[in-house]
């Protein structure tokens, strides 16, 4: 990691505009700006569809932004970097190799020897909980087991950024909670930035040293608001704390607001 | 942390275990019946239509001459089998049209393949040929045959050219379409991880699009045996091709329906083989999707 101060991803006035396939121009981010310190937990929130995914690419390098900076531990983003792990919303394992050389994909591709690559991925697969299913493929897995071989195959890489969208939107409420803690456990170790789009404010500030909230879209900041909830944190017991449900209805009053406009927009488009 | 319990544990209680047993094997017993009704219904029609053909031309209903009739082709295949043909030993002309089919469908699928997954990845490669490979597959093909006994004479060349064109087609627009196909997700999941274009190309599109090829393969298959054989009808020294040719100018009826038979068998056991080796390369897909 370098030396010097800067903060980890700063987004400076990015905007990004999509051509439709009508021909037409949609604007899904708008003049963002936002700075996610090292170390930083960060959840964004806001409306569905309103252009928060857009932000994860643009930090990841995989879309450039058409106006603005992007920059990564204050270097402008160019492409796909080293630093960057994501973890999507679909499945994104591939079905073809199986749970071990999944999670040896990323070092492979980074040129680490087969050998090194192999005992870094057993490894992380301990850590998820996996060892013993190494030799599976992903169709012989539940939806929670893939989600597990993202992760590892993800942390193995190193990441000093951490951008995950919506990642466990498809799982369900039980093997959700679950999974958070399991996430949480295994960032503290690696004091990566973490910014962790959700439409679920609660799995939101359950996880997050900042909530931040986007309006409907296109998407700008509307407020960012810190979580001042100790940690550790077991997602189950800390939605119970007062403090968590004061929190809860202080975005919810944000967050409320952008949700209910997304909601009448979609309303007179249907009409 | 632990792994998710695998629903694979079910308990039953004690007391409907030999019931559900029971219920269990008489299932079996249905469906190994229904098989059993299946195949021999099979064969039965087999006979049946074997049979019919053979009573009608022997009762002079259909005319032997031109129709011929079940064992008299069998006699015609026994006769090529212990006396060989008039070409050489039979084997000799089987073995001649796998080869000629077997060499055109690997240089047409291995062409294919190559040039579809190229074209699938680099815009500009397609946006370049696109319209000169759609006339080029809207021409009936098969006119070309004659043009390669002319360019490449009698012997094998011809033949393998006719089939590599057959063949090219099918494989190529799978192989294309496979390389579009491609699920984005997956091709952003690799880049992150750092794979370069290259082995994006290698370890995501090529393994992707295996099964838009495969299904091209069965098809293809088919195509180069075609174009094996009609080269060999319009000009060759040796093959099957060539039997059915000579039967035919001796209005040998049965040696055509002999001929077709053997090519059947050869187009069945060459599928049975393809399948075979689909079945190890999709180990990875969930079954009943598989096929």
């Amino acid at each position: 990691m370098s030396p010097d101060t800067s903060p980890s991803i700063e987004l400076r006035g990015a905007s990004k505009i999509f051509k439709t396939p009508s021909g037409g121009l949609h604007t899904a981010v708008r003049e963002l700006d936002l700075t996610v310190g090292r170390g930083e937990f960060v959840a964004v929130v806001g409306p569905t569809g309103c252009g928060k995914s857009t932000t994860l690419t643009l930090v990841s390098g995989l879309e450039e932004p058409t106006e603005g900076e992007v920059l990564v531990s204050g270097e402008p983003v160019r492409g796909v970097g080293g630093k960057v792990g994501f973890v999507f919303q679909q499945d994104a394992t591939f079905p073809w190799r199986t749970v071990l050389s999944n999670v040896m994909a990323g070092p492979l591709f980074r040129g680490v020897p087969k050998a090194e690559a192999r005992e870094k991925a057993r490894e992380w697969l301990a850590r998820v909980g996996l060892a013993a299913f190494e030799d599976r493929y992903p169709h012989q897995l539940s939806g929670g087991q893939r989600k597990r071989v993202a992760l590892a195959a993800t942390f193995v890489n190193d990441p000093e950024i951490l951008l995950m969208d919506e990642p466990f939107s498809a799982l369900d409420v039980q093997t959700r909670a679950l999974m958070s803690d399991e996430l949480l456990e295994l960032w503290e170790g690696t004091g990566a930035s973490v910014v962790f789009v959700t439409h679920d404010l609660e799995e939101s500030i359950a996880l997050a040293d900042k909530v931040v909230v986007m309006t409907a879209g296109p998407a700008t900041v509307k407020q960012i608001f810190d979580i001042d909830l100790p940690r550790p944190r077991k997602v189950e017991a800390v939605r119970l704390e007062p403090r968590f449900i004061e929190i809860y209805r202080e975005i919810w009053e944000s967050l409320g607001e952008e949700v209910r406009i997304t909601r009448e927009r979609g309303a007179a488009n249907v009409a | 942390m632990s792994p998710e319990v695998m629903p694979e544990t079910v308990v039953v209680p004690a007391g409907k275990e030999t019931d559900q047993r029971g219920r269990a094997h008489s299932r079996a017993r249905a469906a190994r019946r229904r098989r059993i009704v299946v195949l021999a219904s099979r064969a039965l029609l087999l006979i049946a239509v074997l049979g019919l053909w053979e009573v009608l031309s022997r009762a002079n209903v259909i005319d032997p001459f031109n129709f011929s009739m079940p064992s008299k082709i069998w006699d015609q295949i026994y006769t090529w089998l212990t006396h060989g043909t008039a070409l050489g030993s039979l084997g000799e002309q089987i073995w001649y049209t796998l080869y000629e089919a077997l060499l055109g469908w690997i240089i047409g699928v291995i062409g294919g393949v190559v040039c579809g997954i190229a074209l699938g990845r680099i815009a500009f490669l397609a946006d370049v040929l696109g319209p000169y490979i759609k006339v080029l597959n809207s021409i009936p093909r098969i006119v070309l045959a004659p043009i390669f006994v002319i360019w490449f004479g009698l012997g094998p060349a011809s033949k393998v050219a006719s089939a590599v064109v057959l063949v090219f087609f099918p494989v190529f627009f799978n192989a294309f379409q496979g390389a579009r196909e491609v699920d984005r997700n997956l091709v952003a999941n690799a880049r992150i991880l750092g794979a370069s274009d290259r082995r994006v190309t290698l370890q995501v599109v090529i393994p992707s699009a295996t099964s838009w090829i495969f299904t091209s393969l069965h098809v293809s298959f088919g195509f180069a045996l075609i174009g094996a054989i009609v080269g060999e009808y319009i000009g060759a020294t040796k093959g099957i091709g060539l039997l059915v040719a000579q039967s035919q100018g001796t209005f040998n009826a049965a040696g055509v329906y002999a001929a077709m038979v053997i090519l059947a068998v050869v187009a069945l056991v060459a599928e049975g083989l393809l399948t075979f080796a689909e079945r190890r390369i999709f180990r990875w897909k969930p079954s009943g999707s598989g096929d």
